[in-house]
């Protein structure tokens, strides 16, 4: 076994069971919610593009598996694993994404909007950095009401660079705001690898530049993301200042759908996906901690059906009125 | 109690009195406070041209200072009235919009029916308008169509101290975000103002001079130019009525229609620059709605299509003023039908 084998078994003995199987659910949900749309894109009938979250899972579970539905979290384009994360309604989420009523955001938002104030997601966004200043004001928000909230800001390492960040994290720190934000290094900003985006290769450098504590960690290791981040939010929680959590991950799926990633080398999907599999990471870490392969069958089949049954719903779904052009905006001109 | 005070009082005041009857309100800006901790005299500044002076010794942290990042502070306002918690957020200048632009473009203005109308952000962006203080082309622009342009954004521009106290506890009150654009170079201009809070909605356009023969229709520091115009006018025999549309977004056009219905003619103004501003839009549904009333084409009075000059000389001809005014009148009361 190696060290980082043993820390990993280490990590996981101290969570309850319970909770170690529902972040297996939610991390198996966006794993077959992203699948699907994988495959339904290419039949056609899922109108306009999406950005898969898949591989990345560990990351938004291991983080949100820390937050109730007080803390808020800012997303990206890439935003439907951190939804789910967060307990956005998986049927709603499915029927939003195909344009139908009774979508999350009544249809009017798609894949990139995805939002749920009642489970404190505050959307995801189509503009590159832009969750993070919002963020700061949700962060604003939790530590004048002093209750101990706190808010998470996701980026990915690409567009961590953006102007509206970097402005965030000096806020975030003049204003000692309760703020985690969150670098998801795939290694790639869009179809760029990330020497080529970013003048630091370790992000904890840019925390430390802004005052900032910081750390990083195997962000596809569920139970490293989960033990990293949980010390952090506490810290938060606590009264701490903002942090930076980098998590070093892998994207399966390309930038968009329908990005076939011919820039990435031979093989390292195929690698990724043999050898650094978060979710079958997580399968092997949970066997060691007394979580039988029968338990997580029987999550996989529930996942199963409910990812189903999400798109039969949303297909059966009308679309929306069209009266509901105009609605949501204070005057019909 | 009515009393005589400025604009920029009249302001200061609606702040001061939100402040004291919402405890969760916030306000945040570029020196807001000013000068606090450096070590001499605290609350010095209030913004750039002073309007929240006082509000931080009255109400303390709840008056934040800003880093000079637009972007973050703004969208941080805009995170926060969507957490609840209601923001009046200073951009001193209309021209520093670019800097934060993505965050009321496509974050503030959208949020709301994007997300399917669930959501509110009880938010106003002060920010300050207009040419005249020789601040130049960065210091004095007139942007306020191209928030007016915005759906999802509210687009507010007072002209009297009266009607700017209104408003700003109106768009304080309001849980969509404001752009609330002052006109600086009015700042020091006094007029009534009761000394009690009070609101006046929006989309509501006023009348500030009843007139018979031609409908100058117009805002913000354009007002006091066509009420001097009109009184010129009405020496050499011409009746004008001039209409104060105070709030751009949303456009009261009815009580413009029925102005133009009485007067048959109409002189739109904006000094913002030519193409795609206030004046144009009015003219535009004006002869689109009621063509059959115009007695005569109407006429259009606005800035240059350049940059705003430095030189006081470039920029009072930069400026459209009452002559300018008094000239497309004329032309309305004698160009053919």
């Amino acid at each position: 076994m190696s060290d980082s084998k043993k820390e990993q078994h280490n990590h996981s003995t101290s969570i309850p069971h319970d909770t170690v199987l529902s972040a297996y659910r939610r991390i198996k949900t966006i794993r077959a919610f992203e699948d699907r749309l994988h495959d339904d894109y290419k039949t056609g009938t899922v109108p306009g593009f999406a950005h898969l979250y898949a591989g990345q899972e560990a990351t938004a579970v291991g983080i949100c598996s820390h937050l109730t539905d007080q803390d808020q979290i800012a997303s990206t384009h890439r935003g439907h694993g951190h939804s789910i994360a967060k307990g956005v309604d998986v049927v709603a989420m499915m029927k939003e994404i195909y344009g139908r009523q009774g979508g999350i955001c009544h249809g009017k938002g798609g894949s990139m909007h995805i939002a749920d104030l009642n489970k404190g997601m505050l959307g995801a966004n189509g503009i590159l950095g832009a969750g993070a200043p919002l963020a700061c004001g949700a962060a604003l928000a939790d530590k004048l009401a002093g209750k101990g909230h706190v808010a998470i800001v996701f980026g990915g390492d690409g567009g961590v660079n953006e102007g509206a960040v970097l402005e965030s994290m000096n806020l975030a720190s003049v204003w000692k705001l309760p703020l985690m934000f969150v670098v998801e290094h795939n290694g790639y900003a869009q179809s760029t690898p990330q020497h080529r985006t970013t003048s630091v290769s370790n992000y904890e450098d840019r925390a430390k530049g802004f005052g900032m504590a910081s750390a990083t960690v195997d962000g596809l290791d569920f139970f490293a993301v989960y033990k990293t981040a949980g010390e952090l939010i506490q810290k938060m929680r606590a009264g701490h200042g903002p942090v930076l959590l980098e998590c070093r991950t892998t994207r399966f799926y390309g930038h968009f759908e329908g990005d076939s990633q011919v820039y990435r080398p031979t093989g390292e999907v195929e690698n990724a996906r043999k050898n650094h599999d978060c979710l079958k990471l997580f399968a092997e870490s949970a066997s060691k901690i007394g979580i039988s392969p029968k338990e997580l069958e029987q999550v996989d089949h529930e996942v199963a059906e409910l990812i189903d049954r999400a798109v039969q719903e949303a297909l059966k779904a009308p679309y929306p009125a069209l009266g509901e052009l105009h609605n949501g905006v204070y005057v019909s001109y | 109690m009515t009393r005589h005070i400025t604009l920029k009082s009249a302001i200061n005041e609606a702040l001061d009195q939100e402040m004291a009857r919402d405890p969760k309100l916030l306000i945040f800006g570029q020196d807001t406070a000013g000068g606090v901790e450096a070590g001499g005299v605290a609350d010095t500044w209030g913004g750039v041209l002073g309007v929240t002076k006082g509000l931080y010794t009255k109400y303390g942290d709840r008056v934040i200072d800003a880093p000079p990042t637009e972007m973050a502070y703004v969208g941080a306002a805009v995170g926060a009235a969507l957490a609840g918690v209601p923001v009046v957020a200073e951009v001193p200048f209309i021209d520093f919009m670019g800097v934060c632009l993505d965050q009321l473009l496509n974050q503030a203005a959208k949020i709301r029916y994007m997300f399917g109308g669930t959501a509110e952000i009880p938010l106003v962006i002060r920010t300050m308008v207009g040419a005249g203080i020789n601040g130049a082309a960065q210091h004095s622009q007139m942007l306020t169509s191209m928030f007016t342009h915005i759906p999802g954004l509210k687009v507010i521009c007072p002209s009297t101290p009266h009607d700017a106290k209104g408003l700003m506890i109106e768009a304080i009150r309001d849980k969509d975000p404001v752009i609330f654009c002052e006109p600086k170079f009015f700042y020091d201009v006094s007029g009534t103002v009761p000394a009690e809070p009070y609101t006046i909605p929006f989309g509501q356009a006023r009348v500030a001079k009843a007139g018979e023969d031609v409908s100058i229709v117009t805002y913000g520091p354009m007002v006091p130019r066509a009420l001097e115009a009109a009184s010129q006018l009405e020496q050499q025999g011409v009746s004008a009525e001039v209409i104060d549309l105070r709030t751009l977004s949303p456009l009261d056009l009815t009580t413009v229609l029925n102005s133009v219905r009485k007067t048959g003619r109409l002189v739109a103004a904006d000094e913002a620059h030519p193409r795609c501003n206030m004046a144009t839009d009015i003219i535009a549904q004006v002869t689109e709605q009621c063509f059959p009333s115009l007695k005569t084409a109407p006429q259009m009075v606005s800035a240059p299509h350049t940059p705003v000059p430095f030189s006081p000389v470039l920029e009072k001809a930069y400026i459209p003023g009452v002559e300018q005014i008094i000239t497309a009148v004329t032309k309305t009361m004698t160009s053919p039908s």
